[in-house]
């Protein structure tokens, strides 16, 4: 298949389970006469301890985990695509931001995440500065290579001899060539970012339990395993690696249509 | 060498401040529901004396002074010095995590090197089963392994490092690995995925190569030229990946951890997380910053000794 096709339909396929998520996230009535229900023709996902229907909670968890996803990999992109220009400052400006990559890099994910949530006291507003804040040093490495590599080029050497000054190379002539790696870093942090999130709140330090987000329904659904209740784990867990899979096939169909050399394999 | 010890540094400062910066009061954090008994000024005295009531730069000189000098302080969630607390579960950690970091690598450069070799169907079903796991959340297979070994089939214990009930140290070791065999096989599981697609490239890299091209030439069989010439090729950066995860599995084993009810470390960060228990979640977060700076140095430090072409 084509590239661009791939992209093509990776790209519908996302739109649609966005869509379909927004417009299926409405308000769940507990419903106490039909309490843990294995799943059925009328309530497909089954239901929770509270009566409540798992598909529509489901679909809520996930327009959340959504949401926090977009804003804390779009932030985590602008974090990396800073770090990697003020590498091509200069050299000592190359050094510390070298440093603190790899300060970064040297820490457990799942670590950061905890001491980031706890230092902001836990909730929506951590879990996002949490994310973005571990997510970048991956992606700010490659944009570094970039922009050492576009740095190099005869057009910069013939700006920076007609004076322009080094800030004004990297927001003119440098910049511009990082906007398809920032895009493809954001489509393939994007799935990580929820997992992440997911995988914290699940721990207890992420979104509030008042507000069900997929993590938040994984938790509770962890008290009820041992009694057999395997619906409330499954599907929520199941409706999560989908939307994770859409995007990870978006990311990698728009990595082949930005460099097609590198991503042959 | 002098980076490690800047980094260490560099680490150290930052998770004190972020420590700082938490709106978790360690003094009602310890206190927990005897806080009702504590007045104001019973809280300036412990405060007091553990130096709370000085300024930021003076504690992080005296905490990093008794680090120093092999004193990590003293833990409040598990009211026990902090040194005890880690020994006590780097023994449990160690056997999960690091036996499941091991069996990961194997099992995926094994994987890897299968489906490279193999190509078709064989090749097809890794790639997805790497994929899919690779986009699954950890703590959610696991759970379902837990649902569909423990409670419907009832083949694994529920929980624990040993029976409810019985004292660590009387636990004998047919039931240690009992109870270690479900939680070991989730995270390696999980961690296969990266190892397992890494070696695969590189494997079908080396066999579009001249040099494959002669030895087929010569009669060598696909079964030989995989052996002989793609396994060397590939060990390497398998072994770079298997070092630079070290930070990966340790982030899948607290959630691993969390789900089994297995007493390691991770169990402890999450435990200190929740509590407001500073002196271990620094700590902590140190030493799991030593081990994975370590294996990114070993990681790169490695790739010129063993190919010396670099």
């Amino acid at each position: 298949m084509n590239g661009r096709v791939r992209a093509a339909l990776a790209a519908g396929v996302a739109s649609a389970v966005i869509a379909g998520i927004a417009l299926g996230a409405g308000d769940v009535q507990a419903d106490f006469a039909q309490r843990n229900l294995e799943p059925s023709a009328r309530h497909l996902f089954g239901t929770d301890a509270m009566g409540r229907d798992m598909l529509a909670r489901t679909l809520g968890g996930l327009a959340r985990s959504l949401r926090v996803g977009l804003i804390a990999a779009g932030l985590s992109v602008l974090i990396a695509a800073g770090v990697a220009l003020a590498s091509g400052l200069g050299r000592r400006a190359d050094a510390v931001a070298g440093l603190l990559t790899d300060a970064f890099l040297a820490m457990p994910h799942l670590v950061l995440l905890i001491l980031i949530s706890f230092a902001m006291g836990g909730g929506t507003g951590a879990v996002i500065v949490a994310v973005a804040v571990s997510h970048w040093p991956r992606l700010a490495r490659l944009l570094r290579a970039e922009v050492l590599q576009v740095q190099a080029a005869p057009y910069v050497e013939a700006s920076r001899a007609f004076g322009r000054s080094r800030a004004h190379v990297l927001r003119r002539h440098v910049l511009p060539h990082l906007v398809p790696q920032m895009l493809v870093g954001f489509l393939l942090m994007f799935p990580h970012a929820i997992l992440h999130e997911a995988g914290l709140t699940f721990l207890g330090f992420g979104l509030e339990p008042s507000r069900p987000a997929i993590g938040v329904m994984l938790a509770e659904a962890m008290r009820h395993v041992g009694a057999g209740r395997w619906w409330l784990a499954l599907f929520p867990g199941a409706a999560l690696l989908s939307v994770v899979l859409c995007f990870e096939a978006l990311g990698s169909a728009v990595r082949r249509l930005a460099s097609p050399r590198e991503g042959q394999c | 060498m002098i980076r490690l010890p800047v980094l260490l540094l560099l680490v150290s400062v930052a998770v004190f401040t972020l420590m700082k910066l938490s709106p978790v009061d360690p003094v009602d954090a310890y206190l927990g529901p005897a806080i009702a008994h504590a007045g104001p000024e019973q809280k300036a005295r412990i405060a007091a004396a553990w130096g709370l009531d000085r300024p930021a730069p003076e504690q992080f000189l005296r905490w990093a002074g008794h680090v120093l000098r092999g004193d990590l302080g003293h833990s409040t969630a598990y009211d026990a010095p902090v040194a005890d607390v880690l020994r006590d579960r780097i023994g449990a950690s160690l056997a999960l995590t690091g036996l499941a970091w091991l069996l990961s690598g194997a099992l995926g450069f094994a994987l890897g090197a299968v489906a490279a070799g193999c190509g078709g169907w064989v090749d097809r079903g890794v790639r997805v089963y790497c994929y899919i796991l690779a986009s699954a959340p950890t703590f959610w297979l696991a759970m379902l392994m837990l649902a569909l070994f423990s409670v419907t089939l009832g083949w694994a214990p529920i929980c624990c490092a040993g029976p409810i009930g019985m004292p660590p140290d009387q636990v004998g070791w047919a039931d240690r690995l009992r109870h270690l065999t479900l939680p070991l096989a989730a995270l390696t599981l999980f961690g296969v995925a990266q190892i397992a697609l890494h070696t695969r490239a590189r494997m079908v890299e080396v066999l579009q190569s001249d040099f494959v091209l002669f030895a087929r030439a010569q009669g060598a069989t696909r079964r030989q030229i995989v052996l002989r010439h793609g396994l060397r090729n590939a060990a390497i950066p398998a072994l770079t990946v298997m070092l630079a995860s070290v930070g990966e599995i340790f982030g899948g084993s607290i959630l691993a951890e969390q789900v089994f009810a297995w007493p390691g470390l991770g169990r402890a960060t999450v435990e200190a997380g929740l509590k407001g228990d500073v002196p271990l979640l620094l700590a902590i977060a140190l030493l799991t910053t030593l081990v994975v700076a370590l294996g990114n140095m070993a990681a790169g430090r490695l790739h010129p000794v063993l190919n010396p072409r670099l």
